[in-house]
């Protein structure tokens, strides 16, 4: 895949020195500076994201709840005008096609956030999965601009440049406002385990978004902050990533967001009755493992049985917890073995560390 | 790039301080660099007898695990515990302070690269 799509953040995250690398086509950011430093920033104060490269889908029309309700496995006609929810898209055999937010900004107007590398399969899906319903599907990624304020000082960063009553903007709410003079959709959600703000606007107001966040943030502590620590802070806050915990082999069941899958719905949806003998049967499941060691169990990993060798399960992502001192990984292993305070051992390029099961997530914010 | 002229490098991003002694061995600033934060270091015991090309280490950051390279053969008579101690001299200070390890080196140092060879090698 080339690197052929630039965020209009481009030339700013080359001024400020970025480390830049390719994200499912995109020129993006991995890293300012120290990865740990700015990991730390969100954890403590407050970090400023470019997440442009997510695909905006937006599905419109009389019937573009009840389709939604079809091509999704939530009950998506039951989220509240400027609400939003955490949701997926399913194949008919109940993989997990992608991870969605979708956000209700009308009684007929939907907004659905998918993962960059996913963002043309799932407007092909949700186009193809709606042909007989009233609702039009476009894909509206190109129309928006997604910037990211994440940490303990988001609040009174976004607070400073919006008349937006923020304390009434509740976790998983989105209204439409300024910040800054520029218009933006602005939801209090992120992927990060802090509280903050995702602001969606148009692309020409990017550069000018950005620099009036970063200078409101200065005195806060807020710093840029790029997919290196994206990362790691998502994986100590215990939520999944496509690619790595969520796959088209993997059923919601597995990945413990059963919860997300609504069986009971009134309507047929894509994947129901693969997913309704999914959640009977679930052989493996998703878990954290901690190390007392300093090496760390990696993406694809062999999880083992720490007496026999013999293989259990798979590690799926894994880092040094620059919160917690310790590697952390998440795996997939024998739903027997999923307890916590089970002992185990990851194959590490040959080595057999050991390693526990620990419940999820492995950082929770005070 | 900056490279140190005194040193010679493998294109596996290992430096050789040949002119010290016993010799010095690190990683380069576009290795610690590429690496991002590097918060654990393995290196080979002392007394150990590394192979010029083949792994003897191991270098754990944020984003990855990389093998550490001999870049001579010999025996390591002295490691950097500091290093050990505080990974992150490797990023801060790759060609001083995060110095890996110090080999008694055995015959002759085949096959580096000198400051500008390397600058060239990594393309800049």
């Amino acid at each position: 895949m080339t690197t052929d799509r630039r965020t209009p953040l481009d030339a700013v995250h080359d001024a400020l020195g970025a480390t830049m690398t390719d994200f499912a086509g995109w020129r993006m950011p991995l890293r300012y500076g120290s990865e740990r430093d700015e990991h730390t920033a969100v954890r403590t104060t407050a970090g400023l994201f470019d997440l442009t490269h997510m695909g905006e889908i937006e599905v419109t029309g009389p019937e573009a709840a009840r389709a939604l309700d079809h091509a999704l496995v939530g009950f998506v006609s039951k989220i509240g005008i400027d609400r939003a929810r955490y949701t997926m898209i399913c194949t008919e055999e109940g993989g997990i096609v992608d991870d969605l937010i979708v956000y209700r900004l009308g009684e007929e107007h939907f907004v659905v956030v998918a993962n960059a590398s996913n963002a043309d399969v799932v407007a092909g899906s949700l186009k193809h999965r709606s042909t007989d319903f009233d609702a039009t599907v476009r894909d509206a990624s190109e129309e928006y601009t997604l910037l990211a304020v994440q940490g303990p000082a988001s609040t009174g960063i976004v607070g400073s440049l919006t008349d937006a009553d923020l304390p009434a903007l509740k976790y998983y709410a989105i209204l439409r406002t300024e910040v800054a003079g520029v218009p933006v959709l602005l939801a209090r959600t992120g992927y990060t385990g802090e509280d903050g703000f995702e602001l969606f606007a148009a692309p020409g107001d990017a550069v000018a978004l950005w620099d009036a966040l970063l200078a409101a943030g200065k005195p806060h502590g807020l710093v840029p902050a790029g997919l290196s620590c994206r990362d790691t802070l998502r994986l100590e806050a215990g939520m999944p990533l496509y690619g790595h915990e969520l796959t088209r082999d993997t059923t919601p069941y597995e990945a413990n967001l059963g919860r997300v899958v609504r069986l009971d719905k009134p309507e047929d949806f894509v994947g129901r009755e693969a997913l309704a003998a999914a959640e009977a049967d679930v052989r493996r499941t998703l878990v954290g493992l901690t190390s007392p060691g300093k090496r760390v169990p990696r993406a694809g990993y062999p999880v083992v049985d720490a007496d026999s060798g013999e293989r259990v399960g798979e590690v799926t992502s894994g880092a040094p917890s620059p919160t917690l001192g310790v590697p952390i990984a998440m795996a997939y292993v024998a739903s027997e073995r999923a307890e916590p305070g089970t002992r185990l051992a990851v194959d590490i390029r040959g080595k057999a560390e050991p390693v526990e099961v620990v419940a999820l997530p492995f950082y929770k914010r005070g | 790039m900056h490279a140190p002229q005194h040193l010679r490098y493998s294109k596996e991003h290992e430096w050789l301080d040949e002119a010290a002694s016993p010799a010095v061995v690190g990683i380069t600033r576009h290795a610690a660099e590429a690496l991002g934060d590097v918060v654990f270091v393995e290196l080979p015991e002392v007394g150990r007898v590394v192979v010029a090309g083949e792994p003897c280490g191991e270098l754990e950051s944020t984003k990855s695990v990389s093998d550490m390279y001999a870049p001579v053969s010999g025996e390591v008579v002295e490691i950097n515990d500091a290093v050990v101690e505080d990974p992150a001299l490797v990023n801060s200070d790759p060609f001083g302070a995060g110095w890996l390890f110090k080999v008694r080196i055995d015959g002759e140092a085949e096959g580096l690269l000198s400051a500008d060879e390397y600058a060239a090698f990594c393309g800049e």
